[in-house]
């Protein structure tokens, strides 16, 4: 009999030794290595091992008598540590076997990243049972543990952990979880249910560091975050274990190099499973290492047979986690996408068709109908026939579309509808089910849309949700194609709901697209950040270019730089600074800016970091007159000089544009002081604008002198300067939460009423210092020089990616 | 930086690139501008809007889409051709991903040269 050697007892050695021995029983003597001290187990069933849901047992599928029946040499534990191919022997730690054919299945080794502390006591990867029987023994079932990773892999461990009772962290570098495998809105959902059983998760985090001196004591992120953690496990992938194979001189690139017969760059000798690269591809998953399987038996018994890599699919072995991915879901070009979201259900399904062929599949929430769409996908079954139904599966007769009143249907009946009365869906529920059956009525019974009635459209959604047909919504201006709902709508269910990322935005009300246009995107940032400064993180890449950069684009591509002048006022050496800038980056243009300030015009977008550091030096921070966001604080020279003036307007214009700079609105904010009534510094006709009287100070909001030219209205007179930045900074804040993006103030003010407005803040005092203080919580992240900022960290990206002017020139 | 093999060019790294962002590659006739969109699809257009020349490379990039920072016209990142009631093509080159590096083909550069 000829001679086998199978190196790695693992699921796909497995599966060849059952197709060789169902085809031949009697072709080989073989000879089985392992360096684990066992021999084949159901390695994906790990899980539930470490959750404690099954035994070790319950999960082997070759036993010993198994192995002694089809008679098989088994070496456990023993790893092989060569291959000689000359003598044709391999090299295991206790002697030598010869073969006639070698077949290397030495699976992937876990990835470990290379940080400081990472060979502690309680660090773990999650590959075999021996990890397994370290988590638990580490834990006790007690504990906290960090997992790193966000995959496939590391959300079964959490899942597991917390099953165990462990307190779970999971730490993942991307922007969403399982981003591979899921889109962000599944991604979200997948979150969110992780956090409903306990399961922290943190995105975006870039582990620096293990802590601990004898044992693991937790992990610190490159922000400086310190998790404490009893055990670690690290998730972060695998890579193809390839060392006795490299060392023997087969061929190896990414993983073992075989042919479609599976033969590596040696013909005697196969290889099989997740060690192998075919065609430049890896594999990870078991289906394809069966079909590799099938194909090393059919070789091993000379039988010729073809491996063909097919489509693969996902699903997460979490028990309510319920998703399903499969395909090709990146967009493209004359690729569509179907959506549907039910937000009621946390049903999110997304298919990518291309001509009329369903080419990638992404579920969450309901996964019951995948396989018949993967069919779909393996078949390349044209679907141009039931396209209007095809996302509502198998089943679906006739046809439905996504309700525009999903996201209102979906509230819980103690989400906050009218913020300014406090009035809840259940309250408006019930006024309509006691009989108040339109908007007057509903304002009449519960006040609900009574004040500033940016929540009329929402209310009569929860009229039509209540009476179905009975009652017709009046048409409102959508966001954009998008949505069905207004922006007023979107901002008040942002705080209700209290939806906190842009992926929670879109799937829970219902958004038709994947990820938004350009037209939401900059207007959900805002609002996103606005209400929730500390859990929102800005994403630059919704903003439009002025604020991403932090320059104004101009006409030809280049840029304007405008620093700051702290209420008009200037020195020489700032001026200086100014003027050496200007001539050191040859600005063509230097303006004197109807906002008291220096603009240096037709700055190459490639110099800004460098003009930026050398204003930064002198001591100037950004401008921002690329912002929706504060900008200029105009102030006359006041009674320090001016004979008429009545106050320190300069003094006070410094200490409005100190406190307010930095902080985003709506659209932009222009403030200025005046001395004295002759206002020589135009605050009539500014957003907030300051009148020094004898007694004090005159506020007025809601002035502009752009397109349409608006006189300010008189907020409040105050007697003290402390008063008047006070009211100036609740003011900025109420606008900032509640206004429509790119509504200026006094846009707002005519839609909420400028007696709403002082009923907040002039009035109510407790309201006024609760808006100050949420004010001050945003600057506490949002004040910061972006310039300075960008010169630190992302210099780089100002410069060109590559740049081939020079080589062609030589 | 930037090395040459066969008639692919590595012009830098993926991450070099945030998603739904852009960077310019310069040639000797002009900027062309290097897409990523959300799913790491990547896409080299001319980085000239053909409504006034403004650079596509700072836009808003959504789902296979760049909308134009100076007047809001809209592109499809692979055909290059606006969409919408807009009329017009921004001129387009290959380019593939390959272990995280970014290749856009060599011979573009040559074309562009021989112009
Ligand atoms: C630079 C400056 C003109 C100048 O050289 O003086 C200017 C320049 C621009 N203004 Fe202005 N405005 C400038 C003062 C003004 C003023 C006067 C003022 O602030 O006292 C007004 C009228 C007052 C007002 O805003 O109510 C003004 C009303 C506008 C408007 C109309 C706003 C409106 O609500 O109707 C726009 C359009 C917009 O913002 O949507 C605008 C938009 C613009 C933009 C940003 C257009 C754009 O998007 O590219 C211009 C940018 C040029 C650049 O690249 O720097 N600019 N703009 C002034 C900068 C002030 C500063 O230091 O920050
Ligand atoms: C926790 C977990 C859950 C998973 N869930 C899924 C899932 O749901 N769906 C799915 O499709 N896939 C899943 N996978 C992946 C799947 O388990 C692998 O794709 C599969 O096990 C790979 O099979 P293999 O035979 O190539 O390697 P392995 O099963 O890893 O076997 C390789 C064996 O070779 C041994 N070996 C290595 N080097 C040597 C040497 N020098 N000498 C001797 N022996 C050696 C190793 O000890 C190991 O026992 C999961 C994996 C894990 C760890
Ligand atoms: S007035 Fe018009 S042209 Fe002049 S700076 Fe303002 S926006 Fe530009
Ligand atoms: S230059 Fe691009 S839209 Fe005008």
């Amino acid at each position: 009999m000829k001679k086998l050697v199978v190196i790695g007892a693992g699921m796909a050695s497995g599966r060849v030794l059952e197709h060789l021995f169902e085809a031949d029983p009697a072709a080989y003597d073989v000879t089985l290595f392992n360096a684990e001290p066992r021999g084949n187990y159901n390695r994906i069933m790990l899980s539930p091992v470490l959750s404690g849901e099954k035994s070790f047992e319950e999960i082997v599928t070759h036993d010993d008598d198994w192995y002694a029946q089809n008679n098989v040499t088994c070496r456990f534990g023993e790893a092989v540590t060569g291959i000689d191919r000359d003598r044709k022997v391999v090299i295991g730690a206790n002697g030598e076997v010869e073969y006639d054919k070698l077949v290397i299945a030495t699976g992937s080794a876990p990835f470990i990243i290379p940080v400081p502390g990472k060979d502690l006591p309680g660090v773990v990867a999650f590959r075999d049972l021996d990890d397994v029987d370290k988590m638990k023994e580490a834990a006790g079932g007690r504990g906290r543990a960090v997992v790193i990773g966000g995959g496939l892999l590391g959300l079964e461990a959490a899942a597991a952990l917390r099953l165990q009772g462990m307190d779970v962290t999971v730490l993942h570098l991307m922007g969403h979880l399982m981003e591979r495998q899921l889109d962000e809105s599944a991604g979200f959902l997948l979150r969110r249910d992780l956090e409903n059983r306990g399961i922290e998760v943190k995105c975006q985090a870039s582990t620096a560091e293990i802590l601990g001196t004898d044992k693991v004591e937790g992990v610190k992120l490159t922000d400086d975050t310190v998790i404490p953690a009893d055990l670690v496990v690290m998730a972060v992938g695998i890579r193809p274990e390839t060392t006795i194979a490299k060392a023997a001189g087969v061929e190896v690139g990414r993983g073992i190099q075989v042919d479609a017969q599976m033969l590596t760059s040696d013909p005697d000798i196969l290889s099989v499973g997740e060690c192998v690269e075919f065609n430049g591809q890896l594999f990870g998953l078991v289906a394809p290492l069966y079909d590799q399987a099938k194909v090393v038996a059919a070789t091993l018994t000379e039988y010729k047979t073809e491996f063909v890599p097919k489509e693969l699919s996902t699903k997460l072995k979490v028990t309510g986690c319920d998703l399903f991915s499969a395909g090709d879901f990146a967009d493209g070009e004359g690729r569509e996408d179907i959506v549907f979201r039910d937000p009621a259900r946390g049903i999110y399904k997304r298919l990518v068709i291309e001509d009329n062929k369903v080419i990638g599949a992404v579920f969450y929430g309901d996964t019951a109908d995948s396989n018949w769409f993967f069919g779909l996908i393996k078949d390349g079954t044209d679907i141009s026939e039931m396209r209007e139904t095809l996302i509502f599966g198998p089943g679906f007769q006739g046809g439905a579309t996504a309700d525009p009143m999903a996201a209102v249907a979906a509230l819980p009946l103690d989400a906050e509808i009218c913020g300014c009365n406090g009035v809840s869906k259940g309250q408006i529920v019930e006024a309509i089910q006691g009989g108040a059956t339109d908007l007057a009525a509903i304002k009449a019974v519960t006040k609900a849309s009574a004040s500033c009635g940016t929540c009329t459209g929402l209310v009569e959604q929860v009229l039509g949700v209540t009476l179905g047909d009975d009652f017709v919504i009046p048409a409102a201006q959508s966001m954009c194609g998008c949505t069905d709902l207004t922006h007023e709508e979107v901002r008040r269910l942002i705080k209700s709901q209290e939806l906190k990322s842009m992926a929670a935005v879109h799937q829970e009300l219902g958004w038709k697209t994947s990820c938004g246009c350009h037209v939401c995107r900059p207007a959900l940032n805002f609002y996103l950040l606005a209400d929730w400064p500390v859990e929102y993180q800005d994403d630059p890449q919704s903003r439009f270019i002025n604020e991403r950069k932090h320059a104004n684009i101009q006409k030809d591509g280049t840029y304007s730089v405008v620093p700051r002048m702290w209420g008009g006022m200037t020195t020489p050496d700032e001026l200086r600074a100014i003027a050496d800038a200007a001539e050191k980056y040859n600005v063509p243009t230097v303006h004197v800016t109807g906002g008291q300030r220096i603009d240096l015009l037709g700055v190459k977008g490639e110099d800004l970091p460098d003009i930026w550091a050398d204003l930064n030096k002198a001591g100037m921070v950004s401008g921002h007159a690329y912002a929706k966001g504060l900008r200029t604080v105009k102030t006359c020279v006041g009674k320090d000089h001016c004979r008429f003036g009545t106050q320190d307007s300069t003094g006070l214009g410094i200490k409005l544009e100190k406190k307010l700079w930095g902080s985003w609105s709506p659209h932009k904010v222009k403030l200025a002081v005046s001395g004295c009534p002759r206002n020589c510094a135009e605050a009539t006709c500014k957003d907030i604008g300051v009148v020094c009287v004898d007694s004090g100070y005159q506020i007025g909001v809601g002035g502009a002198a752009g397109m349409d030219v608006k006189e300010t209205e008189r907020l409040a007179d105050v007697a003290s300067e402390q008063e008047a930045i006070d009211l100036a900074t609740a003011f900025m804040q109420l606008y900032r939460e509640n206004a429509k993006y790119l509504d200026r103030p006094y846009k707002w003010i005519a839609k909420v009423g400028l007696d709403w407005v002082k009923e907040r803040i002039v009035d109510d005092l407790d309201e006024r210092r609760a808006l100050i203080e949420r004010f001050e919580l945003s600057q506490s992240i949002y004040q910061k020089d972006p310039w300075a900022e960008h010169v630190a960290e992302i210099a780089d990206t100002y410069k060109p990616l590559a740049d081939f002017q020079l080589e062609a020139a030589e | 930086m930037s090395t040459v093999a066969n008639d692919w060019v590595d012009v830098g790294s993926l991450d070099a690139i945030p998603q739904r962002g852009a960077r310019v590659v310069k040639t000797p006739l002009g900027c062309v501008a290097v897409f990523r969109t959300h799913e790491d699809r990547v896409f080299a257009l001319d980085n000239a809007c053909p409504h006034k020349k403004g650079p596509l490379a700072e836009g808003i990039v959504h789902g296979n889409s760049v909308t134009c920072p100076l007047h809001n016209w809209v592109f499809d990142l692979e055909t290059g051709q606006a969409q919408g009631a807009d009329q017009g093509q921004v001129a387009t080159y290959p380019a593939r991903v390959d272990d995280g590096r970014i290749w856009l083909e060599a011979s573009f550069l040559q074309l562009r040269a021989a112009e």
